[in-house]
């Protein structure tokens, strides 16, 4: 099974929402993640088919299927909102798409419902109607629902977005297994990082209507192509400082370190540093010191969110471990290893390209 | 609190999952189906419609251009009709009258309407009670309408125009004084279309989310600040229909006045409505009858455009 | 900034049978910023309308300071409240919807102006004032919602209903250390409620834990995170949270299958017991080291900054935290340790005790 988008494009009014979207699915899971505003359900529904693109082609197997309806289609698609029967009972809700399909006549159809439930850990709740379940509960439903009859295409629209922070930890693990299992293309978006990352799948990066990326999450994580990419999957949000390029040197706040590359003198460039980066102790002998002032220090226990204002104004976000005790209104000064600077060309703007890390000369735009 | 929601919309247009509501990304409109097989569905509506609607109203327009002297004998006359209509001074006060009472009409009805669905309770058992008692009037045929008020208005023996008469001592008979004959006919009318307002307006109103009512109440706002800050604006849509329903009924009211008053006295409450009858069928001057309609037709539509127009502009 | 005491306050939406917030007694201290932390439905909501004189509890009085109001109504408390979505006066511009919270209150217009200006300085909201604020995006609108709820200096409280729900994830991180900061500058008592530990743990100087309408333990971050009272603590703070494992003391030896973890660090009758230990402080060596458990590696999780290592020991999943780029391999066996400061007992969900080292002995 394959789905391929071929030059997608949708446009409404003077907005573009997709532009020239070119993508492979294969079967098992892909996880798209982006922002808020990326273009996320709008690409979900052109692959399901409830919207018909401006411009480009849908291909289901080979077959061009961009004009079928999408009754003639095999997907499923979940939505952020929990939308089930609320006059059926759970077991109903389940059984409601497979009593059309042939393939599950009588002792076939419960033992599909049941054995979905099983997996979605509803099995004692069939007999409830969705309004006397949880949150957590009738999502679930509503994926079991989807899961229930085998369709080519599932799409899953940030199903987990609208439950406690609990229930989402819990659901992606549970989620994670299952579509190890499952034929078909499953497509799942989610604006969340740690989504992406624990499930662990080929991913597309989506921003601004266009495809950013497409990879291994683990590696884009590691080597963001560009900023947009690597902004998408910092959580907390990715540091950002201007910097010049100046002798072979990146100049930053009053302090510098070697260019990675050769690079023009007076070139601006964007350097993003994710929080976990920054220390307060030296970390290495090549160390970028930036002085600060303490703003705010949040310690949850588990790690210290420290929030520093850098000499020209701009904020800078350290995530270190652990309880951490600091006074607010100190100065200090925080230190970063430039082996784990990304360093972007343009600054400003979300478009920016990754020239290298200093670590690393990855070049993967030769 | 999260919003637990386990409502599924109406239509299924996708798969076996039910449809989704509208989402930020894709709003409805932008469903675009390339399927125009739907369009075999309207059919039925466009000929019940044509039958219904525009082969009569083609015949008008037909009458309206000719002298009909008999049925074989006809004479075509142009625009003369329409230029002897838009000229008769009895029309033109007819208009004038019937466009004073809409006015009325509406600065009565809506108001005390709204004021009615403000007070209405919210829930608990008064709800159904408060309903049941406010849409009584709108279940009443309106001739019977007008049969009540002219029968309660009556000095002599109705009860209302007894007690107008005795009890207040205010000298009051709809046959005689035109000034008491248009307000019969006004009460009469706000008694019998304000609970439609009313009923609009509650739904509206029951439609605002509590927390609405809770910010209300903490920035500190008067009973008026939240009416005036978080109901009114959120009744902007009910309002617009409820202004255009009752304007274009009142426009064109014909039963009642006709059951209480007749037109009368003098021409008091004689609306373009009761006018046209009496052109169309009192005096069979079927020529001018039918360009008097296309007249009248033509102000509803433009009435109800600037209205809709301007509500609904003034509303982004 | 008032003291609000709850005494035996409970509310029940159906005449006593379930209660939505079984009746407790409880003190927010004044000028402290308070996280109130749970899953949804567990009385959090109910909770704060019953402080802002939204519900009238069922049973109970509510102090501020000295001042009974249980009875008094919302107006009359001096309270701010922000809801999870933006409730705004929709026709309204921006700066009138900041400044209507004041002019109800009449206060003088200068003083309006200064104070709309300096809470649409602080969020952000200077280049937006003058556009009617249904145009806003819906980020934007409960930024507005936010500025409404921060614009009167002398309140009483200010609480906050889960007020970043809509907010982007990004803007969700500068939004709350700006609130914290803002906390700082005016000392308002500042109650939030959410069921995202992250949220919780980050913005409050004391979290209040709620589960099934009764506080389960309250403190500061750090000490809800290193040493939780009852299961319910460890699992719903902390992420991932507390591994939970069933365990057996044996005279004064905690042991887990065959293995002695280490000893009760005060006497505890023998039996069944659970040990509670978070993710951050399970350590993983490769050979078997007293005392360490073996367990068989199931999956890793590369989170970018760091990795998770799961676990089964015998039929039970554990979760280890490590630093990225561990080179563990699916269905290998480890062993896992559990230092003894940071593993707690746990019996009936409550904690009983915490664990000791071992020390080279065994079972007595």
């Amino acid at each position: 099974m394959t789905v391929i988008l071929d030059g997608i494009s949708v446009r409404q009014r003077a907005e573009t929402w997709l532009d020239d979207i070119n993508l492979e699915l294969s079967d098992g899971l892909t996880t798209l993640i982006g922002p808020m505003t990326a273009g996320k359900t709008t690409l979900m529904r052109v692959v399901a088919g409830l919207l018909t693109p401006d411009s480009g082609r849908v291909l289901v197997n080979g077959e061009d299927v961009t004009k079928i309806s999408v009754r003639k289609r095999s997907v499923a698609f979940v939505y952020q909102q929990f939308i089930n029967y609320p006059a059926l009972t759970v077991y109903e809700n389940i059984a409601s798409p497979l009593r059309l399909d042939p393939r599950f006549r009588r002792d076939g159809l419960d033992r599909r419902v049941r054995e979905v439930a099983e997996l979605m850990g509803i099995a004692g709740l069939l007999d409830r109607r969705p309004s006397e379940l949880s949150g957590g509960q009738q999502q679930r439903t509503a994926i079991a629902r989807a899961l229930a009859r085998p369709v080519d295409v599932l799409l899953l629209d940030e199903p987990l977005a609208n439950l406690d922070f609990k229930l989402r930890e819990q659901l992606r693990a549970d989620l994670k297994a299952m579509f190890a299992g499952s034929s078909g293309v499953v497509l799942y978006s989610t604006a969340d990082p740690n989504e992406a990352l624990t499930f662990a799948a080929p991913t597309v990066v989506l921003g601004e209507g266009r495809v950013q990326q497409v990879g291994d999450v683990a590696a884009m994580y590691a080597h963001p192509p560009t900023l947009a990419v690597a902004a998408t999957l910092s959580d907390p949000p990715l540091n950002l400082l201007p910097g010049v390029v100046r002798d072979g040197r990146i100049e930053v706040l009053g302090t510098s370190f070697p260019a990675p590359r050769a690079h023009s003198t007076g070139r601006t460039v964007m350097l993003g540093i994710r929080p976990h980066q920054v220390t307060i102790e030296r970390n290495g002998p090549g160390a970028l010191e930036l002085p600060a002032e303490i703003r705010l220090a949040e310690v949850t226990g588990s790690a210290t969110f420290l929030h520093l204002l850098l000499q020209d104004g701009r904020h800078l976000v350290a995530h270190l471990p652990g309880t951490q005790l600091f006074t607010p209104g100190e100065p200090t000064v925080a230190h970063v290893d430039p082996a784990h600077v990304f360093v972007f060309d343009e600054a400003g703007g979300s478009g920016g390209r990754l020239l290298a890390t200093s670590a690393a000369e990855v070049d993967l735009h030769g | 609190m999260t919003v637990a929601g386990s409502q599924v919309g109406g239509e299924v247009v996708a798969t076996e999952a039910p449809a989704a509501p509208a989402e930020e990304e894709a709003p409805r409109a932008a469903l675009k189906r390339k399927d125009n097989r739907a369009w075999w569905l309207v059919l039925p509506v466009v000929v019940s419609v044509a039958f219904t609607a525009v082969i009569p109203l083609m015949t008008v327009v037909n009458f309206s251009v000719q002298d009909v002297f008999s049925p074989v004998d006809r004479v075509f006359v142009g625009l003369e009709w329409f230029q002897t209509i838009s000229r008769d001074p009895e029309v033109r006060a007819a208009l004038v009258r019937t466009l004073l009472f809409s006015a009325q009409v509406l600065l009565l009805e809506i108001p005390l309407g709204v004021a009615l669905a403000v007070v209405m309770p919210r829930r608990g058992v008064w709800v159904s009670v408060a309903l049941v008692l406010v849409a009584l009037p709108l279940l009443i045929p309106w001739n019977v309408v007008g049969t009540i008020w002219q029968i309660f208005a009556r000095g002599d023996i109705g009860l209302g125009g007894w007690t107008v008469n005795n009890v207040l001592g205010i000298n009051f008979n709809y046959t005689l004084d035109s000034t008491d004959a248009w307000i019969t006919v006004l009460v009469m009318d706000v008694w019998h279309w304000t609970p439609l307002v009313a009923l609009l307006a509650y739904a509206g109103l029951r439609s605002i989310p509590e927390p609405y009512f809770q910010a209300a109440q903490i920035d500190a706002a008067s009973a008026w600040a939240t009416f005036r800050h978080i109901q009114l604006p959120r009744l902007r849509g009910v309002l617009t229909i409820a202004i255009l329903l009752r304007f274009m009924d009142s426009f064109m009211i014909y039963t009642e006045p006709f059951v209480v008053t007749g037109g009368g006295p003098g021409n008091a409450t004689s609306f373009l409505s009761i006018l046209l009858s009496k052109i169309a069928v009192g005096q069979f001057d079927v020529g001018p009858a039918a360009a008097f309609s296309l007249l009248y037709f033509l102000i509803v539509q433009v009435f109800c455009y600037v209205f809709f127009t301007v509500l609904t502009r003034s509303g982004r | 900034m008032a003291d609000i005491r709850l005494e035996g306050v409970g509310h029940s939406y159906d005449g006593g049978r379930t209660w939505a917030v079984k009746p407790m007694t409880w003190t927010w201290r004044g000028s402290r910023a308070y996280a109130l932390l749970g899953p949804s439905g567990c009385g959090k909501t109910t909770l704060l309308n019953i402080i802002s004189g939204l519900i009238t509890p069922t049973e109970g009085r509510v102090f501020f300071d000295d001042r009974d109001v249980t009875g008094v109504p919302t107006a009359g408390r001096n309270i701010a409240q922000v809801f999870q979505f933006p409730v705004l006066y929709e026709e309204m511009s921006v700066y009138d919807n900041l400044a209507f919270p004041l002019r109800n209150r009449k206060v003088p217009k200068q003083e309006v102006d200064r104070r709309v200006r300096e809470v649409s300085r602080l969020l952000g909201l200077d280049q937006v004032l003058g556009r009617r604020s249904r145009r806003l995006d819906a980020g934007h609108q409960q930024i507005v919602s936010l500025g409404r709820g921060l614009v009167r200096s002398q309140v009483a409280a200010v609480l906050l209903d889960e007020p970043l729900t809509v907010v982007d994830p990004a803007l969700k991180w500068t939004l709350r250390s700006k609130l914290k900061e803002i906390h700082r500058d005016t000392g308002h008592t500042l109650v939030y409620v959410t069921h995202d530990q992250t949220e919780a743990l980050t913005f409050a100087d004391e979290v209040v834990v709620l589960n099934e309408g009764a506080i389960v333990q309250a403190g500061e971050p750090s000490e809800l995170f290193l040493s939780p009272a009852h299961e319910f603590v460890g699992h719903f703070i902390g992420s991932p949270g507390m591994n939970m494992l069933p365990a057996e003391i044996v005279g004064d030896v905690v042991r887990v299958g065959q293995e002695d973890v280490g000893t009760v660090k005060e006497p505890l009758p023998p039996g069944p017991v659970r040990i509670g230990v978070r993710p951050e402080f399970v350590r993983i060596t490769p050979a078997s080291g007293s005392p360490g458990v073996p367990a068989r590696v199931t999956g890793i999780d590369r989170m970018g900054a760091y990795d998770l290592v799961h676990a089964a020991v015998g039929g039970h999943r554990v979760i280890a935290k490590t630093e990225a780029g561990c080179s563990y391999r699916p269905d290998a066996v480890e062993y896992l340790h559990f230092p003894a400061d940071r593993t707690f007992l746990f019996r009936d969900q409550v904690r009983c005790g915490s664990l000791a080292p071992l020390d080279g002995r065994g079972p007595a």
